[in-house]
């Protein structure tokens, strides 16, 4: 049995205008507003972070980085850059993807992904030289919570460069888009980036 | 107009299970929107039940239909279901399913990204009911089972955040040829609102439960184990993130006023700028600054907490009434249409902005309304307003998308017997925040004349309850045996009101 009722129409098919562009913008305003909470806590903790004199007792300082950690400047000072490098290469994908040079669009694209692979390889090495653990302090804790989602939205960024880079192998060069919106999502994971990396490793 | 066959499942070929599995993996607007507001029923009966036991267990002392140790626990997942299980999904659920064919889109943008998100939430929200029972809420018993609440929550949140951000890039993108966002529906205003609020709010919870979370399972030394998750999150669980998620009231009014007066809404641009001044409250929340008036001290000391607590109380309570009152004035129209919709919606919006004046007098210190059941009415007044809006929603758009008509009296009928539930849930607990009856609480000293406020309150609660069973049934029956629409239902959906 069946029976039959109008229903209203959606219309006829339109155009979508630049709906990854679009996404993308949304998605790190998202992570922009994620980690911008993130990092107004860990200035919170530190600011509220009792006072103690330094291991010289020249100056009083907040009792906030354990005297025995060290943070590995050259490590996080190189992806700092490495980032800055991610971004070029991104908007060298762009200008390639707009000329229909697919070779050279692949070529910057692979960049990016081994940029974004050094950047989460200097992160788990930062890791390791520090040497501390997740349990040994307030500091500890939030250390990793901070880095580790930061680290996340980085590997979300990875997925998104080897999704774009498959379907610039398969020619698909008039994908201009979504490689706008690929580079869009680095621009604004190295904002963020460079935020935290000036709070939690320059700062301190 | 489409034709739309209502197919019984016996007839179709593909069986029961192919239906199934074509509600699951869908990527129709309409199914995926159904879904989700489907969903939130089920938790909305739920949390107006636990709200009904609570003021029953309050009416007096001796009353012991919960267990003491739960009652803590029931009063959070009151609050948390409330506003994530669903005001939040119920909001966004309607839209997914109205908006692309208000805006002349055949597809979601993203369909598939939506209904994953759709999936998460109800993952999300199982994981929290879960966490609940086993006393994992804020301030639970069972630590293993806070941890769970908080990955439940995260889930709850992940959700929330792709369903508002197809719904917000389905409206950048996706409008017919030659529609502005100015020639856009309200409806879908209030929508791009709703969701690009809820994209720049809910990171910053999530960004504190990735730290409660870390805590919690590592130090619990930090953010104040259990006790701290309230803390921490609190923040979302209260005013002015609750009016975000009743933006989209006054964009379901608006939208049937301009059906019912054909368009001919005067100053329509001020619709659009009371909605944007509605969601001035994003600024409170994602400062968690809840600005407070001080009455003592010198003028320039009141002078000082006056401007914050206005822009913070005032704006959005401005952008209601700038709402309200272009849509009265809009009826006066003699041409006006009579709509059942109007009803609920109307109500709906007359109670969110009762809440919000009662928030407004909550931030008053010297009436020292903190911790107090007042607290508790305004998060009724604009959960249960939110959820009264939204039958009106249905009974207005529903007809658009299955093509049969809702009763006109039972509509109008369960819209003001809804209404009288919101007022005698949350009234006698105004009344009552003067008289110092704190919230939260089933026992001890409960304040002057606590027994009479409770009881009706407690009416109130089973009032509320009983229409939204009643809607629900009035839902399906219409849906299915319901008088067949005519055209005259569509010929405002996609016009410029």
């Amino acid at each position: 049995m069946s029976t039959t009722a109008t229903a209203l129409n959606s219309g006829p098919k339109t155009a979508m205008r630049r709906q990854a562009l679009v996404l993308t913008g949304l998605f790190s305003a998202a992570s922009a507003m994620l980690m911008g909470s993130m990092l107004a806590i860990w200035l919170q903790f530190r600011a509220n972070a009792p006072l103690r004199e330094s291991s010289d007792g020249s100056k009083m300082l907040r009792d906030w980085l354990p005297e025995n950690i060290k943070i590995p400047e050259v490590a996080t000072n190189t992806m700092m850059m490495t980032i800055v490098v991610t971004c070029i290469m991104a908007q060298w994908a762009i200008y390639s993807s707009r000329r229909s040079d697919s070779n050279h669009t692949s070529l910057a694209l692979g960049v990016v992904l081994l940029t974004a692979i050094a950047m989460i390889n200097a992160q788990i090495a930062v890791y390791m030289q520090m040497n501390i653990g997740v349990r040994d302090s307030s500091y500890t804790m939030m250390f990793y919570s901070i880095t580790a989602t930061m680290t996340a939205l980085m590997v979300i960024g990875l997925g998104f460069t080897l999704l774009v880079m498959f379907r610039s192998f398969a020619s698909r060069v008039s994908d201009h888009d979504l490689i706008l919106a690929h580079a869009v999502y680095w621009y604004s994971l190295t904002v963020i980036f460079a935020a935290m990396w000036l709070v939690v490793y320059v700062q301190k | 107009m489409t034709a739309v066959e209502t197919i019984s499942p016996t007839s179709s070929g593909a069986g029961i299970l192919g239906v199934v599995s074509e509600w699951l993996m869908t990527t129709s607007h309409r199914r995926i929107g159904r879904l989700l507001v489907a969903s939130s029923v089920f938790w909305m009966l739920i949390v107006v039940l636990v709200g009904t036991l609570l003021s029953v267990e309050r009416i007096s002392s001796t009353t012991d239909l919960v267990d003491p140790t739960s009652t803590t626990q029931l009063f959070s997942f009151f609050r948390v279901g409330l506003i994530f299980g669903v005001m939040a999904p119920m909001t966004l659920g309607i839209a997914l399913a109205v908006v692309p064919m208000q805006i002349g889109s055949q597809v979601l943008a993203f369909a598939r990204a939506a209904l994953f998100g759709v999936y998460l939430w109800i993952f999300g929200m199982v994981i929290v009911g879960v966490a609940y029972i086993g006393n994992g809420g804020p301030g639970g018993g069972d630590p293993q089972m806070v941890d769970l609440f908080l990955v439940g929550m995260a889930l709850v949140i992940a959700g929330l955040i792709v369903v508002s951000a197809s719904i917000a890039t389905t409206v950048l993108t996706s409008r017919r040829a030659g529609m502005t966002l100015i020639d856009a529906p309200i409806f879908v205003w209030s929508s791009l609102i709703t969701s690009i609020s809820l994209i720049l709010t809910l990171p910053v919870m999530a960004g504190a439960l990735i730290y409660v979370a870390v805590d919690h399972s590592y130090t619990r030394a930090t953010f104040g184990a259990t006790e701290g998750v309230n803390a921490w999150i609190g923040w979302a669980l209260t005013s002015p993130q609750i009016f975000l998620l009743a933006i989209s009231t006054l964009g379901v009014l608006a939208q049937i006023v301009g059906t019912m007066t054909r368009g001919k809404q005067p100053l329509r641009g001020g619709l659009f700028v009371g909605i944007g001044l509605m969601s001035t409250a994003l600024v409170g929340t994602v400062t968690q600054s809840f600005y407070a008036l001080q009455l003592d001290g010198e003028l320039s000391d009141i002078a000082k907490s006056l401007v914050p607590f206005l822009f913070y109380n005032a704006l959005p309570i401005l952008g209601v009434l700038i709402v309200l009152g272009l849509c009265l004035l809009a009826m006066k129209n003699e041409k006006a249409k009579p709509s059942a919709a109007f009803v609920p919606a109307f109500f709906g919006v007359a109670m969110v902005s009762t809440g919000m004046l009662g928030n407004a007098l909550l931030r008053i210190n010297n009436l020292k309304l903190s911790n107090t059941v007042f607290e508790e009415a305004v998060l009724v007044y604009v959960g249960y307003g939110v959820i009264l809006s939204s039958l009106g929603a249905i009974a207005y758009f529903g007809p658009r998308i299955w093509g049969r008509k809702m009763p006109t009296m039972p509509v109008i009928g369960l819209g003001l017997l809804g209404t009288l539930g919101i007022v005698l849930a949350a009234l006698p607990y105004y009344i009552a925040g003067f008289t110092d009856q704190p919230a939260s609480r089933t026992t001890g000293s409960l304040g002057d004349n606590s027994q009479i406020w409770n009881s009706v309150a407690a009416l109130g609660q089973a009032i509320f309850l009983l229409v939204i069973v009643a809607f629900v049934g009035l839902v399906v029956k219409s849906s299915r045996d319901g008088e067949i629409a005519n055209d005259e239902i569509f010929e405002t959906a996609q016009a410029n009101v």
